[in-house]
């Protein structure tokens, strides 16, 4: 018996995506694998194929209001089309398998199965029609153009075909890369708090502040502002943004004395080389980056990031520890 | 605004000789780096690769050779930490 399932998601799941979005529980977010029902489709009805991550479950169902196919979902491990696609979980084998044990035929008088097209990285599609007898078409990228897609006789306009990456697309990433950030830093906040009893210049507000910055800079401002900032290199839009923030918060807030200058040098090298790490991780989630390029990126960036912040952790620990102004 | 990375990196390699025109190329790829009408492929915008691997993994002539891969810095630092493959280890949108 095929499972009918609605095109309207419930609060649940509306929680339930928000909390991926969020960071929690993302890795096990499933649906069982195998072939659903959307409206009341039949034998000429058409096949849609997708992962069974339920975030990516869910965003294909709300799109098919109205319409009569049939869904066949594959054992991704939970993961979306395009990154299980990159793993080969969303793959050649895995659908020739499930065509066969959801007996896809019996219940279809044709042989056409429309992929998302972002699956294609995982799928041979003349390899399907070689061991399964069925015609693969790559639809639209985005489940939001299936319907246009449908209603245009399967024809997929160029635009439907081009990967986007808009200031939404960006922004809906950064809560997961902000929260990862800050759980890195809570064990090195909890040491320099304790370190703050015995410093003769103890960590202030300013220091806050331009760490704080530094993370801001390389996990929210540069996604927000990528294709705005200068270079092509995602290590030096944030060391750029980074640089901005750290010499804008240290401009504004601390009275440049003698003592200071070594801190001031300090904070100038470690911050920007923080943002520009970050900044360098959003290569991960951005869609057009390819691996050749982000190698060459790091290999010229890392040593420069890892330099500069072991020098600049040096000065402001030194200036913070050992020395500069005696105790207040 | 068009996003740009970084220019003459890709392993993308075609051969126009092996080429039937199916299309395929043109159709799976998500940055239009491949234009085919009816004709032999040509390429358009070949900075544009971010070598997902979809041309080469669906030409049925083997016409597309590229080195395919996640573009991912983390993945690629664990990769050259253990020696293995880079492979993105997160699920979700970060690949």
């Amino acid at each position: 018996m095929i499972e009918t399932i609605s095109t309207k998601l419930s609060l649940k799941d509306v929680l339930g995506s928000l909390k991926v979005r969020l960071g929690i529980g993302r890795m096990d977010y499933a649906v069982e694998p195998g072939l659903y029902a959307i409206g009341k489709p039949g034998g000429n009805s058409p096949v849609l194929v997708s992962a069974n991550y339920k975030f990516t479950f869910d965003t294909l169902r709300k799109n098919l209001a109205g319409l009569d196919c049939w869904l066949l979902i594959l054992d991704t491990k939970s993961v979306n089309v395009w990154c299980a696609a990159g793993k080969g979980t969303f793959g050649t084998d895995e659908l020739i398998h499930r065509i066969e044990t959801s007996e896809l035929s019996k219940y279809v008088s044709h042989s056409r199965l429309i992929l998302p097209q972002l699956g294609a990285a995982g799928v041979s599609a003349h390899e399907v029609k070689k061991c399964s007898g069925f015609d693969v078409d790559y639809g639209p990228i985005r489940a939001s153009d299936i319907k246009k897609y449908i209603e245009m006789g399967c024809e997929a306009t160029r635009e439907m075909r081009t990967v986007q990456f808009n200031l939404w697309d960006r922004l809906v990433l950064v809560p997961v890369d902000l929260i990862a950030a800050v759980k890195y830093s809570l064990p090195v906040i909890g040491v320099l708090l304790v370190a703050n009893q015995f410093a003769p210049k103890p960590f202030d507000k300013t220091d806050a502040a331009v760490s704080a910055g530094a993370v801001f800079a390389g996990t929210v401002l540069t996604p927000a502002l990528l294709p705005y900032i200068p270079g092509n290199a995602f290590s030096l839009k944030g060391w750029l943004l980074g640089l901005g923030c750290t010499a804008g918060i240290l401009g504004l807030s601390r009275k440049y004395t003698k003592d200071d200058r070594m801190l001031a040098a300090g904070s100038l090298l470690l911050y920007p080389a923080i943002s520009s790490y970050l900044a360098m991780n959003f290569t991960g989630s951005s869609t057009y980056t390819s691996p050749s390029g982000v190698n060459k990126e790091m290999r010229k960036a890392l040593p420069l990031i890892v330099g500069a912040s072991a020098i600049g952790a040096g000065l402001v620990l030194g200036s913070h520890l050992l020395g500069g102004r005696k105790t207040k | 605004m068009k996003h740009k990375y970084l220019k003459n990196v890709t392993t993308l390699a075609y051969s126009e000789k092996k080429c039937t025109g199916c299309g395929r190329c043109a159709e799976v790829c998500p940055h239009g780096v491949f234009y085919a009408n009816g004709k032999k492929a040509c390429i358009l915008d070949r900075d544009a690769c971010m070598e997902c691997g979809a041309c080469a993994r669906n030409c049925p002539v083997g016409a597309i050779n590229v080195n395919a891969g996640t573009g991912c810095a983390i993945a690629i630092i664990t990769g050259w930490i253990t020696g293995k493959e880079p492979t993105c280890g997160c699920s979700s949108e970060c690949c």
